[in-house]
C-alpha cells in the first residue's frame, strides 16, 4: 500500500510539473487583461525545440534557455497582435496554437541529425534527484525525488502567489487586467504591462513543454503535449487566477494521469479509451463545477477585463 | 511627433478587400524565409505546390476533395463565430459525424430498403453532429460554461472513442489486422461526380445558399445577427439568447457531422484512421479568413485546400514534410489580424500644437 501511494504521489507529481508551470504563466498573462489561447502550440514549440538543442549539444541548461527564448518570442507574436493591433485575442490564440503546432511538427522532422527526424532519439534528460534523509520518509519522500524542474516548481509557486498579492507591480498587474482605463489613470503603463506580462507567461509556459520532453516522458513525439495545452486553460479557472491554488488543479490532473497509469498497468477492465478519454472529461466537468460554483458565491475570479482590448483615445 | 490610430467613420471596403489579398502575400513571404532557413528554394516550394493543386484535372479534383470538408465545416463554424460562440470542436463533430454514419452504414442495412439506406448514414451523421455542438451550447447557454474549452475537450473525447472502435469492437475481421471497418454496403456510397470528388461539393453549395439566405431574408437571421453584434440590444428586443444559442450551433455540429459522414460515405468508405486530419482546426481560419460571410467560405476553403494538396505534393517530390502547409496556415492568419485593425481605424501622424508646448514650457 505504502509503496502504491508513493508511486502515486511521485507521478503525480512527475505529470504536474509541466502543469503548474503552464498554469503560473497562463495565470500572469490572463492577470494583465490578456488571454492567451495559444499555450498548445507555444508547449509543442518548446518541447521540440529543448529537445534538439539537448540532442544535438548535450547541454540540459541551454535547452532551457532556447525553450525560454521561443516561449518569449511566440508570446510576442500575441502580444504584438492583440496588445497593438487589437487583433480578437480568442483567435490570434487560436492562429498561434496552429501555427505552433505546425511549425513544432515541421522541426520535428526536420530537426534530427543530418536533417533527419527527431522521433525515437534519445539524448540527455533530467534525472530524479535524491535528497538524502528527505527522500527516506514513507511515502512524503516521493516529494524529494525528483528532477530539479520540479524542485523550482516549490520555489515558483510561493514566489509567483507573494509577486502576486504582496508587491507593488502585482498590484499594478492586477489593476490593469481589472480596470485598464483606471490604472492608466494612475499612471500605469497598460500596453507596457500587458506585453511584459504576456512574454513572462510565455516563457514559463515554454518551460512546461520543455519539461514534458526532457524529464517527463524524455524525447520528442509527435502530440507530445496531448491537450495539455488546452487542459492549463481549464486549470487557470479552476486556480480562480490565484498562482497557488494552481498547485490544486495541476495535482488533480497529474493524480488522474497517474491513477490511469497505475490502472492500465495492473491490467484493468476499464476500456483503455475511456481511460484515456479521463482527463478531457474531467476538464468539462470540472469547467461546468467551477462555473456553477462561481456563479452561485457571486465570486467571479476572472480579470474584469480579460479579453477586452485597451484604446487610451477611446472611453 | 507620435503616431496613433483614429477610428475611421466608416468601414474601409479597400481595407476590407485589400488585407486578405496582401497578408496571403505576406504569409508566402514569410513562408519562404523559413523554407530559406531549412535551405529549401521557396519558389520551387510554391511552384510544385501550385502544380500539386493545379497541375491538372486529375489532382484539381483532389483539391476538391479536400475543399469538400474546409467548406462544411467552415460554413458550421461561422455560424457559430457570428454569436461570438467559440466553437472550436468542428473536428470532433466531424469525427462523430462520421462515426454515427458508419453505425448506419454497417449495422442497418438489414433493416433499411437499399434507397433509404444512403439519406439515412447522412441525416444520422448531421445528427450526431449536432448532438456533439448542442452539448456545449446548452451548457453555455443556460450555465454560462466556457464554450472554448468544452468544445475542444470533446474533440478529444470523440477522437478516442472513433479510434476504440475502429481498433476494437467494429474491426473489420478480415481486414488483417488493419485497423479500419469492413467496406460499407454499396448502397451506402456517397456518389461521386469527378474523380473522388463526391457529392457533398453540392450539399456544400445548397447550404452555403442557404445560410445565406438566412442571414439576409429572415427574421431568425436577422436575430442571430444582432446577438453577435449587441447582446444588450438584443435582449432589449426580446430575442431569447440562450435558445439562438443551442439553435444555432445545432446547425453548426449538423454542418460538420455532414462533413464527416461526406468523408467516410464518399471517400474511404470505411471508418478508419486518417478522418480526423485537422479540417476542423482549418476551418477556424476558413470562417475568420472568409470575413464569416457563407459564400466567402466556399471560396476561402479552396484556397485553403490548395495549400493542403499542395503541402502533400511537396513531401512526395521534395521531401519536406507535410506539416508545411499547417505552418503556412498559422503565417496567413498573423497579418489577417493584424490588417483587421485597418478596416476600422487608420494610422494618423499627431504633431504637438504649437499652444500646447507653451503651455508646458
Amino acid at each position: 500500500m505504502i509503496v502504491l501511494l508513493t508511486s502515486i504521489l511521485a507521478i503525480t507529481l512527475r505529470a504536474g510539473t509541466s502543469l503548474i508551470y503552464a498554469t503560473i504563466g497562463e495565470i500572469y498573462t490572463e492577470r494583465s487583461g490578456i488571454l492567451n489561447l495559444g499555450l498548445e502550440g507555444m508547449m509543442l514549440m518548446g518541447a521540440v525545440t529543448s529537445f534538439a538543442v539537448v540532442y544535438h549539444t548535450g547541454s540540459l541548461t541551454l535547452a532551457l534557455a532556447v525553450a525560454l527564448l521561443v516561449g518569449a518570442a511566440m508570446a510576442t507574436i500575441h502580444a504584438f497582435l492583440t496588445v497593438t493591433m487589437r487583433a480578437n485575442q480568442v483567435v490570434s490564440g487560436l492562429s498561434l496554437t496552429l501555427f505552433g503546432s505546425g511549425l513544432a511538427s515541421f522541426l520535428g522532422q526536420r530537426l534530427g541529425p543530418g536533417g533527419q527526424q527527431l522521433m525515437g532519439l534519445i539524448g540527455p534528460k533530467f534525472m530524479p534527484l535524491e535528497i538524502p534523509l528527505l527522500s527516506q520518509i514513507p511515502v512524503l519522500g516521493a516529494l524529494f525525488n525528483q528532477d530539479i524542474l520540479t524542485y523550482l516548481v516549490y520555489l515558483l509557486v510561493p514566489l509567483a502567489w507573494f509577486y502576486l498579492y504582496k508587491t507593488r507591480p502585482g498590484l499594478n498587474l492586477r489593476a490593469v487586467g481589472e480596470n485598464p482605463q483606471t490604472a492608466d489613470a494612475m499612471g500605469i503603463n497598460v500596453t507596457r504591462v500587458r506585453y511584459l506580462y504576456t512574454i513572462c507567461g510565455g516563457m514559463l509556459v515554454s518551460l512546461g513543454g520543455a519539461h514534458l520532453s526532457l524529464a517527463y516522458t524524455p524525447g520528442w513525439a509527435e502530440n507530445i503535449t496531448g491537450g495539455r495545452g488546452w487542459i492549463v486553460i481549464a486549470l487557470v479557472i479552476f486556480a480562480m487566477w490565484n498562482p497557488a491554488r494552481a498547485v490544486l488543479g495541476a495535482v488533480l490532473f497529474g493524480g488522474i494521469n497517474a491513477v490511469q497509469f497505475r490502472l492500465q498497468a495492473a491490467g484493468t477492465t476499464i476500456s483503455a479509451a475511456f481511460l484515456n478519454m479521463l482527463p478531457y472529461l474531467a476538464t468539462i466537468l470540472v469547467l461546468i463545477v467551477m462555473t456553477w460554483w462561481e456563479t452561485l458565491s457571486k465570486r467571479i475570479g476572472a480579470p474584469a477585463a480579460l479579453g477586452k482590448g485597451y484604446m487610451r483615445e477611446e472611453k | 511627433m507620435r503616431i496613433v490610430f483614429e477610428k475611421r467613420q466608416t468601414i474601409s471596403n479597400t481595407a476590407v478587400v485589400l488585407v486578405p489579398v496582401v497578408s496571403f502575400l505576406i504569409s508566402l513571404f514569410l513562408g519562404g524565409i523559413i523554407l530559406l532557413a531549412l535551405r529549401a528554394n521557396p519558389f520551387v516550394t510554391y511552384a510544385a505546390m501550385a502544380r500539386g493543386a493545379f497541375g491538372s484535372w486529375q489532382v484539381f479534383t483532389e483539391t476538391l476533395v479536400k475543399a469538400i470538408p474546409l467548406m462544411l465545416t467552415g460554413l458550421g463554424v461561422s455560424i457559430a463565430f457570428r454569436m461570438q460562440f467559440w466553437n472550436i470542436g468542428a473536428e470532433g463533430q466531424l469525427t462523430l459525424g462520421g462515426v454515427a454514419a458508419a453505425w448506419v452504414a454497417l449495422f442497418w442495412s438489414g433493416f433499411l430498403p437499399d434507397w433509404a439506406l444512403l439519406p439515412t448514414t447522412i441525416l444520422v451523421g448531421m445528427l450526431a453532429g449536432a448532438l456533439l455542438a448542442g452539448i456545449p451550447a446548452a451548457l453555455k447557454a443556460y450555465l454560462k460554461v466556457d464554450e472554448t474549452l468544452t468544445t475542444l475537450m470533446l474533440n478529444y473525447v470523440a477522437i478516442l472513442f472513433s479510434q476504440s472502435l475502429y481498433y476494437g469492437a467494429w474491426r473489420d475481421p478480415k481486414g488483417y489486422g488493419f485497423p479500419g471497418t469492413a467496406l460499407f454496403p454499396a448502397a451506402a456510397w456517397l456518389p461521386r461526380i469527378a474523380g473522388r470528388a463526391h457529392l457533398g461539393l453540392i450539399f456544400a453549395l445548397i447550404a452555403a445558399a442557404l445560410l445565406w439566405f438566412i442571414l439576409k431574408y429572415t427574421r431568425w437571421g436577422f436575430e442571430l445577427r444582432i446577438i453577435g453584434e449587441n447582446k444588450t440590444a438584443s435582449r432589449y428586443l426580446g430575442i431569447n439568447i440562450a435558445r439562438n444559442i443551442v439553435l444555432a450551433l445545432l446547425l453548426s455540429g449538423a454542418l460538420s457531422g455532414l462533413a464527416g459522414a461526406c468523408e467516410v460515405t464518399g471517400i474511404a468508405r470505411r471508418l478508419q484512421q486518417g478522418l480526423s486530419i485537422g479540417y476542423g482546426y482549418t476551418a477556424i481560419i476558413v470562417a475568420w479568413m472568409a470575413q464569416l460571410n457563407p459564400w466567402a467560405v466556399i471560396f476561402v476553403a479552396l484556397l485553403m485546400a490548395v495549400l493542403l494538396v499542395g503541402g502533400d505534393q511537396v513531401q512526395m517530390m521534395m521531401g519536406l514534410p507535410a506539416a508545411m502547409s499547417l505552418v503556412l496556415q498559422g503565417l496567413l492568419l498573423f497579418p489577417m489580424l493584424a490588417g483587421a485593425l485597418f478596416t476600422e481605424y487608420r494610422l494618423r501622424i499627431v504633431r504637438p500644437t504649437p499652444h500646447l508646448q507653451e503651455a508646458r514650457q
